[in-house]
């Protein structure tokens, strides 16, 4: 008998097999999108509907972080965030969402209530209207603590679908894997570590609507657009080298801070493949690259900065290739696994 | 709150020691150079020969930063046994998982929660499967937090104490200061690096591609003390370099082997200075004397080394696993057969064969479905393979697209 893991829930390559077997291959190819539009026939962060003067985009994601509440948020603007950032990342302005709680009997009011009014917060501060949702309680010991799942619906004139194309600069709008390194600190007690409790160290996870104006601005520039999210930068682009039959090519020396560097390998675990909640990845044709950074420093993203660009070879395809610090070359496998501590 | 200013230095230290060790591009380059002259010097007399890492962190680092593609053509750089979760016979997994159904609370450490026994208990074949079906397996990060929970709830727990020299005197100070709660039990499976370092070198030595140099571990040899490896050195007659964890570590270690050679010469050195010195954490010694005894350990693979294991000493068997739940020593017969059909870990973990050369590498075996040991671990050679596309397959990409 098999069983489900919990790596099958990692969003690497145990989530894409299962769901794959289970779930994929059962819809119809014709069931899979709407006529003219794009849904799980293609992997992206959102579904894409044809409407009169342009298109929706509508993104669904569930919310279990454990613990509720980290450094820098918690699990209620964590689930706003997360699906405002999946629509803008589609070049789509987020008109409305909707979201479903479900708790555990016994889970206190007060944490409840700091978490719904995080939530409600970023929607209000986003112009995001709160247009539906729903509300369950479980018995004790039924689900752990709290779940969220938000769905957030967008317009867009020219959706950003991903297809990274020969010669592209491959742009990041920040630092990366601060959001997974701060919960994987958490769960492995590392919690009272300098660096969480002074602040130099927390959750990245915020809106990435202010990303929309310089999308706007390189329209037709831009190949693909990623919230860096579960299985980290690693998994992005393995993702895209794989779509799109290319071998992305990145430096070594990636946006990756001094703390989160440092506790991913005493815990023995590669940074590349840590969360952000509040970063993302641009595949922008190489003459507009520049600009293109240049203009998200401008709109307050300092970090900003290319890391790679992609390339065609006839042998080799889906591959992601690191040039090391050194100057020897790796490959960058997709994420697979639970992400486990090593021991020696 | 802004950081103090002892942080701020700290950070400063490290940042310090990466530009030193890790991102220094120039070094590296200079040490390369190095590195092809003197096998130049050499490749007449020895044609192709190995250089050998002992700790899967070193395999880690070489294969993270892509040192492989750095060799001149020739010089393999081979990883042995440095990898504890290798190198547990299953039996004594099995064993644990017996405990887990049995309704006592298994503590693990993440990388042997999913190490696949051989032969399957209550249906299960692995500590996760296990916790799938309902056993109580918990995963630590170390034996203090095991102290910890096992305080907490009172029932009857287990320790799976998996590990090499380095995790033993912590094992040691917790036994001796009396910090195992009565419920706690320790299963200590900790095997000492040496005698399997005689060992590998020695089966492969009858090999065309001999090892003529070894990386020694750096974390080990903090507790061991450089001069564990002097029989290694004395005996095998070929040098021994203590090394530390980042690209340049490695590559110093390799150029000084090398040099070594060239010389004629066959001694133990440190390279990893800032961390190791020739005798060790003196006390850290004595305290594993006192707590444990060296037995004739069963490596998983390899089969059993005189020395080469501990188990808890007379004094401390109250806290004896062993003991208490009367748990067999693995027996010789099982010994020879303890490894899945077709695996090849028995030879990847001595270093006599490639991970890409096992059939079922990366097409049974997977890191999400684990067949043999080595695949587990990120300590583990076929893991590490698996991670980061080695055997050549990023200097064929990087040939292709021009890069070099």
């Amino acid at each position: 008998m098999r069983f489900v893991r919990l790596s099958h829930g990692s969003g690497g390559e145990e989530t894409n097999e299962l769901l794959s077997e289970l779930l994929f291959s059962r819809v119809p190819e014709a069931m899979k999108r709407v006529p003219g539009g794009l849904g799980i026939d293609l992997p992206d962060d959102g579904a894409v509907i044809p409407a009169k003067d342009g298109f929706f985009v509508v993104s669904t994601d569930s919310y279990t972080v454990n613990p509720p509440f980290f450094p820098g948020g918690n699990i209620g603007m964590l689930a706003a965030t997360g699906s405002i950032n999946d629509v803008v990342v589609m070049g789509a302005k987020p008109i409305a969402g909707l979201d479903s709680v479900i708790v555990e009997e016994g889970f206190p009011i007060e944490d409840l209530e700091t978490i719904l009014g995080s939530l409600v917060d970023v929607f209000k501060k986003e112009g995001v209207a709160l247009v539906g949702g729903d509300f369950k309680v479980m018995p004790k010991g039924g689900i752990d603590r709290i779940v969220i799942t938000t769905t957030v619906l967008g317009i867009a004139e020219r959706p950003i679908v991903d297809l990274p194309k020969e010669g592209d600069r491959l742009v990041v709008t920040d630092f990366v894997g601060d959001h997974g390194a701060v919960i994987m600190m958490l769960q492995m007690g590392l919690g009272n570590a300098e660096e969480l409790k002074c602040g130099m160290l927390k959750s990245d996870a915020k809106p990435l609507t202010p990303l929309l104006p310089v999308i706007e601005a390189h329209s037709g520039q831009i190949n693909a657009a990623r919230d860096i999210t579960r299985g980290g930068l690693g998994g992005v682009l393995n993702d895209w080298a794989r779509n799109s039959e290319t071998v992305l090519v990145v430096e070594g020396n990636l946006p990756i801070r001094e703390p989160v560097r440092r506790y991913s390998e005493m815990l023995g675990i590669d940074p590349i493949y840590l969360a952000s909640e509040g970063a993302a990845l641009f595949s922008v044709k190489a003459e507009a690259a520049q600009d293109f950074v240049e203009d998200l420093r401008k709109h307050g993203f300092e970090n900003a900065r290319i890391i790679g660009e992609v390339r065609k070879s006839e042998k080799y395809r889906g591959y992601v290739l690191m040039k090391t610090v050194v100057g020897g070359f790796r490959v960058v496998e997709p994420p697979r696994g639970e992400l486990v501590p090593r021991i020696c | 709150m802004v950081m103090g200013k002892e942080e701020k230095s700290g950070t400063r230290q490290i940042e310090g020691l990466e530009r030193v060790f890790r991102n220094n591009a120039e070094l590296a380059k200079m040490l390369v150079g190095y590195i092809g002259k003197f096998y130049n010097r050499l490749k007449n007399d020895f044609g192709t020969f190995k250089i050998m890492d002992f700790c899967g962190t070193h395999e880690w680092t070489i294969t993270h930063y892509g040192l492989r593609s750095l060799m001149p053509e020739g010089l393999e750089l081979v990883a042995g046994p440095g990898c504890p979760v290798c190198v547990t016979p299953s039996h004594y997994i099995q064993s644990a998982l017996k405990l887990g159904f049995e309704g006592v609370v298994v503590y693990t450490y993440g990388d042997v929660f999913r190490l696949p026994s051989l032969k399957r208990v209550n249906g299960a074949g692995s500590l996760a499967e296990a916790k799938a079906l309902g056993a109580d397996v918990r995963i630590v990060t170390g034996i203090a937090d095991a102290i910890a929970d096992a305080r907490s709830h009172g029932k009857d727990a287990v320790f799976l104490g998996i590990g090499f020299e380095t995790v033993a005197s912590g094992y040691a100070q917790a036994l001796i200061r009396g910090l195992l709660p009565d419920n706690l039990k320790l299963m200590s499976l900790v095997k000492l690096t040496p005698p399997a370092m005689l060992a590998t070198v020695e089966i492969l030595a009858k090999e065309r591609s001999a090892v003529k140099g070894i990386i020694a571990p750096g974390h080990v040899s903090t507790i061991t003390g450089a001069k564990a490896w002097k029989p290694v050195a004395d005996r095998l007659g070929i040098p021994v370099v203590v090394t530390g964890f980042e690209p340049i570590d490695v590559l110093i270690a390799i150029a000084e082997a090398l040099k070594q050679l060239v010389r004629n010469e066959a001694k133990v050195s440190i390279e990893y200075t800032r961390a190791v010195s020739w005798e060790g954490d003196l006390k850290a010694q004595e305290m594993i004397a006192e707590a444990f005894r060296v037995v004739e350990d069963a490596w998983r693979g390899i089969g059993f080394l005189p020395e080469s294991g501990l188990r808890i000493s007379e004094s401390y068997s109250s806290c004896d696993a062993f003991r208490e739940y009367g748990i067999p020593e693995i027996a010789p017969e099982y010994c020879q057969e303890d490894l899945p059909k077709g695996c090849k870990c028995a030879e990847i973990v001595i270093g006599k064969e490639k991970p890409t050369n096992c059939p079922l590498f990366m097409k049974k075996c997977r890191p999400s479905s684990p067949v043999g040991p080595c695949m587990v671990s990120l300590e583990g050679t076929c893991a590490i393979w698996a991670r980061f596309g080695a055997d050549g397959l990023a200097d064929r990409i990087a040939e292709d697209l021009d890069l070099r």
